[in-house]
Formats: structure tokens, sequence, C-alpha cells
């Protein structure tokens, strides 16, 4: 036995299938961004507009209702230039993926940054969505293909500390 | 030992296909209902565990998106298992009796109808040796289900009978799935779907979640219904290695069994958690239950099978037979793993 190579490793081919379904929330989400609209749910507890919306006030373990249009501009509450590569992300790198807080919004809302420079990403920057040409628009977060600076002042840390 | 009861159980209702809601589109309104019932605020319930599997919804940290469903805020304490919410609920009675909290929210949850269950079910074996032979959640079940046939321990009759028996009683059961009058000559003329295995003997694929709220100390008694006391709680496991052992016996059970002190008194009924018809007569064996003994009134894991709740489920199920006064003791019984690897035995009396 000793004189014989170890395994080291066996190939065991494994494929799970899944039909998943995102629940009512989700749906209408998504299926106003076919329109080219954003909409967040609120929290009849607290208030609080989510978006997108999962159903549940994760704060008030309540479920979300109404449906609230946001805009598809916002500001960012933090950020990070991404240098590492990932098989699932087709970007070129260096890129920006940052967290943004839509107006109307309370939860803030994740996109990348483009057309700005690296260095001058920065927290409480002002930013709007850019959509890919409206025929291409489906039920997908992919309509909008980044989020630039929108030109506008910056909002102080104080304002939107409580949604980061 | 603290006394620690049973204070409050919810549950949904066991469905095929759950497409409509989220998990925690269904958890939110089963918890709360749990919690009230309870009457214990929440923010006074001290400790938060679940059980459940991403395998299921096939989203890894499915897990954590459950917590969305609590409204953890200000932050609580919180656990979880990738077992059936059974063994949430054992850590919970753990810290319990730790004296760590005086009251726990349990709940498990599963939509296994989103993937392939028998292939899923693949995937909780060993990977060098025995899922790459391709066994399912079905095939593993039929291997037992034949050992016991040539160890002359049951017949395809007597098998048919007990899913007859289930899914009748559970006619009575609101949240059931399958249920209804079955006659044992129709089911035998029935193909196999995997022999000896036929449609009959397998239980359904359910999706649904159930939550019970334990309580000890000053948190018992202010809920609606009275308090139901885990008398004794054990759990234990075989080799996963389902060539490593005699799948017509169940060890596990039997020492789990005499751990929780199953015979220390009398046992009126028995909700067993025993998915596949076989599968019932090896617990009846292990548990050493007379003919006297009522098993699952609520119509077991036949009549409905929420994966990774099946087993709080047949705790929730025992304690509100008690809490409704229609017995004094009984005991619950929860298996996780491939042919009942794990076994969890719950001893319930009310006050």
């Amino acid at each position: 036995m000793s004189e014989q190579e170890p395994v080291k490793s066996i190939v065991t081919p494994t494929r799970t299938e899944y039909t998943f379904t995102p629940g009512p929330s989700a749906q209408r989400y998504l299926r106003a961004l076919v329109s080219g609209r954003l909409i967040g749910e609120t929290c009849p507890s607290c208030k609080k507009v989510y978006t997108p919306p999962s159903g549940a006030c994760a704060r008030c373990g309540v479920a979300t209702e109404g449906e609230v249009e946001v805009s598809d501009r916002g500001t960012v509450t933090t950020f990070c230039i991404v240098r590492v590569p990932s098989e699932n992300i087709d970007l070129e790198l260096p890129y920006c993926s940052a967290q943004i807080l839509l107006d109307g919004a309370d939860s803030s809302f994740f996109g990348l940054i483009q057309e700005c420079p690296w260095d001058e990403v920065r927290m409480g920057m002002r930013v709007e969505a850019v959509w890919k040409p409206k025929s291409e628009w489906g039920p997908s977060a992919e309509n909008i293909r980044y989020f630039k600076p929108s030109g506008e002042p910056d909002v102080p840390f104080e304002k939107i500390k409580g949604s980061i | 030992m603290r006394d620690v009861a049973i204070a409050s159980f919810a549950q949904t209702r066991y469905v095929r296909s759950q497409v409509r809601l989220t998990e925690v589109d269904m958890l939110m309104p089963v918890v709360q209902e749990a919690v009230k019932l309870s009457g214990i605020p929440k923010r006074e319930i001290g400790f938060t565990c679940h059980g459940s599997s991403d395998y299921m919804a096939g989203q890894s940290f499915a897990f954590v998106g459950a917590v969305d469903a609590l409204g953890a805020w200000p932050p609580i304490a919180e656990s979880h298992v990738e077992m059936d919410g059974a063994w949430a609920l054992y850590e919970a009675w753990v810290k319990i009796q730790c004296g760590e909290c005086d009251s726990a929210l349990v709940f498990g949850f599963g939509r296994a109808s989103m993937g392939k269950l028998r292939e899923t079910m693949n995937l909780q074996l060993d990977p060098y040796t025995l899922a790459p032979l391709g066994l399912d959640a079905i095939s593993m079940a039929a291997l037992q289900a034949r050992e016991m046939i040539d160890a002359g321990k049951i017949t395809e009759e007597q098998m048919a009978k007990i899913a007859a028996r289930n899914r009748a009683v559970a006619k009575d059961n609101p949240n059931a799935q399958v249920t209804g009058d079955f006659e044992v000559e129709k089911l035998l003329a029935e193909p196999y779907l995997v022999s000896p295995l036929r449609v009959h003997d397998c239980p359904p694929i359910s999706d649904g979640v159930s939550a019970v709220v334990l309580a000890a100390g000053d948190a018992i008694g202010r809920g609606e219904s009275k308090p139901v006391f885990i008398r004794g709680i054990d759990h234990r496991l075989d080799s996963h290695q389902l060539g490593g052992r005699d799948l017509t016996l169940s060890p596990s059970t039997k020492r789990a069994g005499q751990e929780a002190g199953v015979h220390d008194g009398p046992v009126e009924f028995a909700e067993l958690h025993a998915p596949f018809s076989h599968q019932e007569v090896i617990l009846v064996e292990a548990l050493e239950l007379s003919g006297d003994v009522l098993l699952n009134p609520s119509g077991g894991a036949l009549a409905a099978n929420p994966m990774m709740t099946a087993g709080l489920t047949r705790i929730g199920e025992a304690a509100s037979r008690i809490a409704a006064g229609k017995a004094g003791r009984g005991i619950a019984h929860a298996t996780s793993g491939p042919c009942l690897q794990q076994n969890l035995v719950c001893v319930l009396e009310g006050e």
C-alpha cells in the first residue's frame, strides 16, 4: 500500500435544477421594470420604502404593501472599486459597484458607477441611471446599464447615514 | 432540569407547490401567529432558532433570508441548523436548560417544489463512494423497504394499510395535503414506483412552514392554550453509510427513546416522522410501542412532508393534541438523513 500513489481527487458530476418563483413583491418590481419604472413597497409599521421590495420589512417582520414609484436618481451611500475578476461577472476591470439610495426609497440599491474617474467616486455623490435602449427592456435589473454622476451638489453624510 | 413548555404552535397548510409566495411570505404570518398565541411579547423572546436547507431553495444563504420574516431589530440572538426544525427546537431547549433564556421561537421551512427533491436528496450522501451511485430519495427508501420484506418484518399489504390509515385520519387535519379513503386492494394493484415502493408508500412533496414557541419559568402559561411540557428529549444518529447498518432497525431511535424516557409513563399516542410507509414499523419497534398506542393522529408525514419542518410539525401536532385535552401524554419523533439516519424523540405531557 505504501508504494501506491494516494487517490488525490475524484470527479463526481452533480447538477441540480430549480424553478425559482420570486414571490408577489419581486414580481411586481420586475414587471414595472418592463415599462422602465422603479418601484418600492412600504412597511405599514415603520413607513420605510424598500427597493427592490422583498415582500418583508426586515426590521419590523411584517409584509410590505403599497406600490411606490421611486426615482432613477439617487445618492451613493457606499462603493468599492473592484480589481479582481469573477467568473460570473463579465465586466472590464476595474469597475465600481455602489450602493445607491434612490430618491423616494429608504433602502439602498445596487448599481455600477461609470462615466466618472475612480478616484472621484465618493459617498454622497449624486448619480442618475443610464438605461438600455427602450427596445431592450425586459423584466430585469439589467435594464439599467449603470449610474453616472448627475452633476447635482453632494448630499451631506448626516442625511444618508441612516441608510447605509 | 428546568420545566420547558411548548407555549404555542402554528403552521401553514401544506401544498404540492407554493409558487405564489416566498419562504419569507409564508413565514411571516406563521411566526406572528405562534408569537401571539404564546402570550410572550416578541421583544421578550430570548432566542430564535430555525431549521432549513439551502439545497431546497437552490440559493446559498437562503437561511439568512428567512430572518427577514422576524423583524430582528433591535438585533436578536439567533441560530440555525441545517436540519429539520425539530433539531432547532432541541438547540433552543438546551439554551433554556443552560439558563440563557426563558423563551424561544423555533421554526422550520421548506419549498422543496422548486427543485427536484428526489435528486436533491442524493446530495446528502457521502460524495466519494455513495452519491456517485445515483441513489435518490425514493431508491434509498426502497432499499430499506426491500430489506424489511426480505427479513419478514413487513409485507406490501401491511405497507399499503399504513399508508391508507395515515391518509384516512388526515381527513381531520385541515393542513394535510394528501387525505382520503383508499382501498388497500386498489393500492396494491397500482404499479411500483421503485420496487417495492408504490406511490402510496412515499410521502408527498410538500411546501410549507411551521413554528413553535418554547417557554420556561415565568414565561409559562401566558398564552391562550394550556402549556404542554417537554418531559424528555434526546437525539441520536446511526452511520451515514447505508451499507454500514442494518436498515431494518433504528438503534438511534431506540436509544433516543430510552434517554427521553418514553416509557416513564403511559404513551397514549405517537406522532412519528415516517416519510415512507415501512419506516413506521421500524420506529414502532425501536420505540417499543404497543398496539394500544394511537399512531399519527395528524396523518403524519405520509399526509404532508414539508422538508426541514415535518419533524417540528410532529412535535407541534402532538403538543396541540395534549393542549386541546384530547390526550394527557404522548411522544413526537423527527427524522433526518437517509433511511432514518438521525432521530429525535420528544416526550410531551400536559399539566
